[in-house]
């Protein structure tokens, strides 16, 4: 049993409008855990990955991350706690007109002083550990390419370099494949795994294809209406699991 | 259901008349209450050649006066506008409604130029003129305001139209607010930026010609001397001058636009 990263206690999430999203979820990761998340589209994975570094305010709950509760931190803190979780986007979300190797300091961003971060003031060895980190996910070639001449996996790839850059302890990625074809994604995800392996940081993935989550997650969590429905290992999710993890509620139908 | 669509139609036609009716009455009502008359534009037109006949050959008595001024409005109009480029960026990023703290800062920030916009730039000199003095500094602080209304709202709107993905990705890396604007906003909005800058800047060399005429400073004034001491032949080569000065900003700035664009397009190494 290796040591825990995240510990999550009675997490909710209530938008304003009234739409609960996440309910008194409760969970551990450990360290160089690959965990990919499934359920259906609107049962709060994105939600639940965003809450995890505030991108989306989680209503009520604990987040202990490197022994901070998340939840509370102020702003100051929060900026030092999120540069060492990397978040992964399904629409890339990199600067498009600024060149690949850029895109990847960015990930230094956190670690950097107003002044000389605003004005991208990288020094010599920041640069080289970004072109070292865009050469281990095949990327070297594209460096200072501008970051909208790659193709959709390509960019999602240096999205990656720029989270491994932030040094993290934790990689979110939400839907990272999604809009990517289907040879695109698994070589996105053979180099997201990869990292994981390498780095020794705890992944969380949203997916919505059962299969690439049966192949590449140590563990598996679905989430349906808010809720964990299922937490174990590819092998402990039956064909009835997944079936009845995605199967819409029939109790209203039955009446 | 079908008479009822007819008769829509009819009501319509029937409207358009009326309005063109109404509108060509407004049209002669005007002309005599203007007193415009056909026998005072025959009138006029015996002044009018001796207006023209006084213009040609154009003459310059004191060209050095004359390019001062000329060079007097380049730089008050080229110093408006950085004034107002530096300060509308500022405004701007509290007014767009995706990085602004508050939609009420937002709102108030916007109403503000609204307000400034709705305020001709020669009004703004007037008063400037009142404040500081005849010359070029209520020229340059006429310009800046002037620009300051018109800028903060397209740079705003330019700043709407970012993909909010960057900001969030930059965010969640625990990049600081400035962090975001200076690495993730300006370069997804720069040509944009430039654009609206260079335009700018055309549209101050047009007015700084203006505003010498209300004593601003520049080349207007030079205009001004010329026609109140009836010398024609001067007031020609000064417009010949303004117009030069303002179709070589024009050149110089659409060519400053390609160039921008190349190089932002091989962006910072």
């Amino acid at each position: 049993m290796g040591e825990t990263i995240v510990d999550i206690h009675n997490l909710n999430k209530t938008y304003p409008d009234g739409t609960v999203a996440l309910k008194n979820i409760s969970m551990k990761a450990e360290k160089g855990e690959f965990i990919v998340i499934i359920g259906p589209s609107g049962a709060g994975k994105s939600t639940f990955l965003r809450s995890i570094n505030r991108l989306s305010e989680p209503t009520s709950g604990e987040i202990l991350f490197m022994g901070k509760d998340i939840v509370k931190a102020g702003k100051k803190e929060l900026r030092t706690l999120r540069r060492n979780i990397g978040m992964i986007f399904q629409g890339f979300n990199l600067v498009k007109r600024l060149p690949t190797v850029r895109n990847v300091l960015h990930g230094k961003l956190g670690y950097m002083s107003s002044l000389k971060g605003a004005f991208g003031l990288f020094d010599q060895d920041q640069v080289e550990e970004a072109l070292g980190i865009l050469k281990r996910v095949g990327l070297e070639e594209q460096a200072f390419k501008r970051a909208d001449e790659l193709s959709g996996g390509q960019q999602q790839r240096v999205a990656i370099a720029r989270a491994i850059n932030q040094s993290p302890q934790l990689i979110l990625a939400d839907e990272p494949i999604a809009s990517l074809d289907p040879n695109s994604s698994r070589v996105v995800m053979d180099y997201l795994k990869k990292a994981c392996r390498e780095e020794g940081f705890t992944t969380f993935v949203n997916l919505h294809q059962v299969d690439f989550a049966k192949e590449y997650a140590d563990r598996i969590i679905g989430i349906k209406d808010g809720e964990i429905y299922f937490d174990g290992s590819g092998d402990d999710l039956t064909d009835e699991v997944i079936e009845a993890l995605y199967s819409k509620e029939k109790e209203a139908v039955a009446g | 259901m079908k008479q009822s669509k007819m008769a829509k139609i009819e009501k319509k036609k029937f409207r358009n008349t009326l309005y063109a009716v109404l509108a060509f009455a407004f049209f002669i009502f005007s002309m005599l209450q203007l007193n415009i008359v056909p026998e005072r534009l025959i009138q006029s037109a015996d002044r009018l050649a001796y207006v023209f006949g006084g213009m040609f050959p154009p003459v310059l008595n004191e060209p050095l006066d004359v390019f001062g001024a000329a060079v007097e409005s380049i730089q008050v109009a080229i110093l408006g506008t950085i004034i107002g480029v530096i300060v509308s960026f500022v405004l701007a990023v509290f007014a767009a409604r995706n990085l602004a703290p508050s939609k009420t800062l937002s709102f108030a920030i916007k109403s503000f130029a609204g307000f400034v916009r709705a305020v001709p730039a020669l009004i703004w000199a007037l008063l400037f003129i009142v404040a500081v003095g005849l010359g070029p500094t209520p020229g340059i602080l006429a310009l800046a305001i002037n620009s300051i209304g018109m800028l903060v709202k397209v740079y705003a709107e330019a700043l709407e139209e970012i993909d909010m993905g960057v900001v969030e990705a930059l965010e969640s890396a625990g990049a600081s607010k400035l962090h975001v604007i200076m690495q993730g906003v300006i370069p997804s909005m720069l040509s944009a930026f430039i654009a609206w800058s260079l335009f700018r800047l055309d549209v101050n060399i047009r007015y700084s010609a203006i505003l010498g005429v209300v004593g601003a400073g520049g080349i207007g004034w030079e205009l001004v001397k010329a026609a109140q001491m009836s010398r024609y032949d001067e007031a020609l080569m000064v417009t010949m001058v303004i117009f030069l000065m303002v179709m070589s900003a024009e050149v110089i700035s659409e060519f400053m636009k390609k160039r921008a664009n190349s190089a932002t397009a091989q962006a910072v190494k």
